[in-house]
């Protein structure tokens, strides 16, 4: 059985790309255009581009928002990409929204950047090890293109940032804490690498949710009840 | 560190890869998405295409091509060529497009350039640029140089300043800009480091050096000494003059960062 990835789309250009990864990696995309549509999904995955106000409001007008964080605090596998790590934190510097706030922290404009945006390959390093790893060298090369990154804070910000990627300065290119994972770089658009990372995601899905077995609230417009 | 890149450039037209010094003589080279899906394998870092088609009424076809290409190819694909128009925009990147190059659109409506980096990010926004080299008198009787905007593949100037005008296409939201030497295109003469240079030293953002690629060393000269970010060259790879793995070993060797080619 293959694990049900609902592929959150609110809008945000190509879609194509992780929808065919996910493909590849033997999951079962679908895309999310509102909160009915998680109800079916095994896990979760948040792409996208660009700034963080455009895309709350977009969010929320799906009515996608109050879903999103509901599924986050059920425990489920959740992974953003690029935009949608970023929103994980509290806010954002580049046009002052207010984000999920499900991690302590913000999202600000990369410093001492040579360039920017940051476009291209680049290294990921590593911290300590996770299952999203598996079979991918130390330093490996993945794509990014962003402008702006999350910086955790609190008791917990070392220990959720899993790798770290230098352009000019150091900054946090993949996160974790629990069932919450975000990476900086685009895994769909980052050949064999991101393939692997994507099928790692989904295994470690799989063995999250089996985990985590009938337990689970459904996530669905009321909240609680329900049978899904 | 930030890996140098190298781009195959593909012409599109009427959906077939085409090749030709521009839009004369062309001669059909086969399925894009095949050929993006081979340059991919062979270590290519990100993809062009470049829709020549002549009739609007085809461009569902590159449509079409877009989608099959981002099935196949996982690396980054930029696509342009005739995009004038958010709309226009939007349905590139729906289809599986990563970037969009904006060309004699963003010359005639500046304010393209904003419109589009404000709904899709200016990460989404390419300027494409082509320049042709102009004499201009310097002080004491020094000749500096100077590069004219062209479109229309060259044929149409504009009487803008290339090093002005990617100023200010990075101002109003450019992404990155793509620099093309008109005066080397199809030359097989080197990239045009001095205008690549003008450009760099004015911009934050990356600069993708096109036009006039021969050799591998012209890549290296492209990055060391015009400051280009990303090099992307056409008729090299096609003919199979090099190997993308041949280029990048060639700069690798001269202590440029670049990504290995699995």
């Amino acid at each position: 059985m293959s694990l049900r990835v609902a592929v959150v789309d609110y809008g945000a250009g190509n879609l194509v790309s992780i929808e065919q990864a996910l493909l590849a990696v033997g999951a079962r995309p679908a895309l999310a255009r509102d909160g009915e549509a998680l109800r079916e999904a095994d896990a979760v995955i948040v792409p996208g581009v660009g700034a963080a106000a455009p895309a709350m409001s977009r969010l929320a007008r799906a009515g996608l928002v109050d879903p999103l964080l509901r599924w986050i605090a059920s425990g489920r596998p959740y992974l953003g990409i690029c935009l949608g790590l970023q929103l994980l934190f509290d806010a954002s510097d580049e046009d002052g929204a207010e984000t999920f706030g499900v991690l302590p922290g913000r999202t600000v404009r990369l410093v001492d950047a040579p360039t920017l945006p940051h476009i291209g390959w680049n290294q990921v390093v590593r911290r300590r090890d996770h299952p999203l790893f598996t079979g991918i060298a130390q330093g490996a090369d993945l794509y990014f293109v962003h402008s702006y990154a999350g910086v955790p804070e609190g008791t917990d910000a070392e220990r959720m940032v899993l790798a770290e990627t230098d352009h000019g300065a150091r900054f946090a290119s993949v996160i974790e804490r629990g069932n919450v994972l975000g990476v900086q770089f685009h895994p769909e658009r980052s050949a064999g690498d991101g393939l692997r990372l994507l099928a790692n995601f989904a295994r470690w899905a799989t063995a999250l949710s089996a985990g985590m077995g009938a337990q689970w609230a459904p996530v669905g417009a009321g909240g609680t009840g329900g049978s899904d | 560190m930030l890996r140098r890149r190298v781009i195959p450039c593909l012409d599109v037209a009427d959906g077939r890869v085409v090749k030709g010094t521009r839009f004369v003589d062309l001669v059909d080279e086969g399925d894009p998405p095949e050929l993006a899906a081979r340059y991919a394998a062979e270590g290519a870092d990100e993809l062009v295409f470049l829709d020549i088609t002549a009739a609007p009424e085809r461009r569902g076809t590159l449509l079409e091509i877009v989608e099959r290409t981002a099935r196949r190819a996982f690396v980054p694909l930029t696509v342009g060529g005739g995009v004038r128009s958010v709309v226009e925009m939007r349905d590139v990147l729906r289809a599986g497009a990563d970037k969009v190059s904006l060309n004699s659109a963003a010359v005639a409506d500046p304010s393209l350039i904003s419109r589009c980096a404000s709904r899709f990010g200016r990460q989404a926004v390419v300027v494409a640029i082509d320049a042709r080299r102009v004499a201009v008198a310097g002080g004491a009787g020094a000749a500096e140089p100077a590069w004219e905007v062209v479109v229309r593949g060259g044929r149409d100037a504009t009487g803008l300043d290339a090093v002005e005008w990617a100023q200010r296409a990075a101002d109003l939201g450019a992404g990155e800009l793509l620099v093309t030497s008109i005066d080397r295109d199809g030359t097989r003469s080197g990239f045009e480091t001095d205008l690549l240079r003008a450009i760099t030293s004015r911009v934050s953002v990356p600069v993708i050096a096109s036009g006039g690629a021969s050799e591998p060393d012209d890549f290296v000269r492209a990055v060391r000494d015009g400051g280009a970010d990303a090099v992307l060259a056409a008729s090299i790879f096609h003919r199979r003059i090099h190997s993308i793995a041949e280029v990048k070993r060639v700069m690798a060797a001269a202590g440029l960062p670049v990504r290995a080619v699995a």
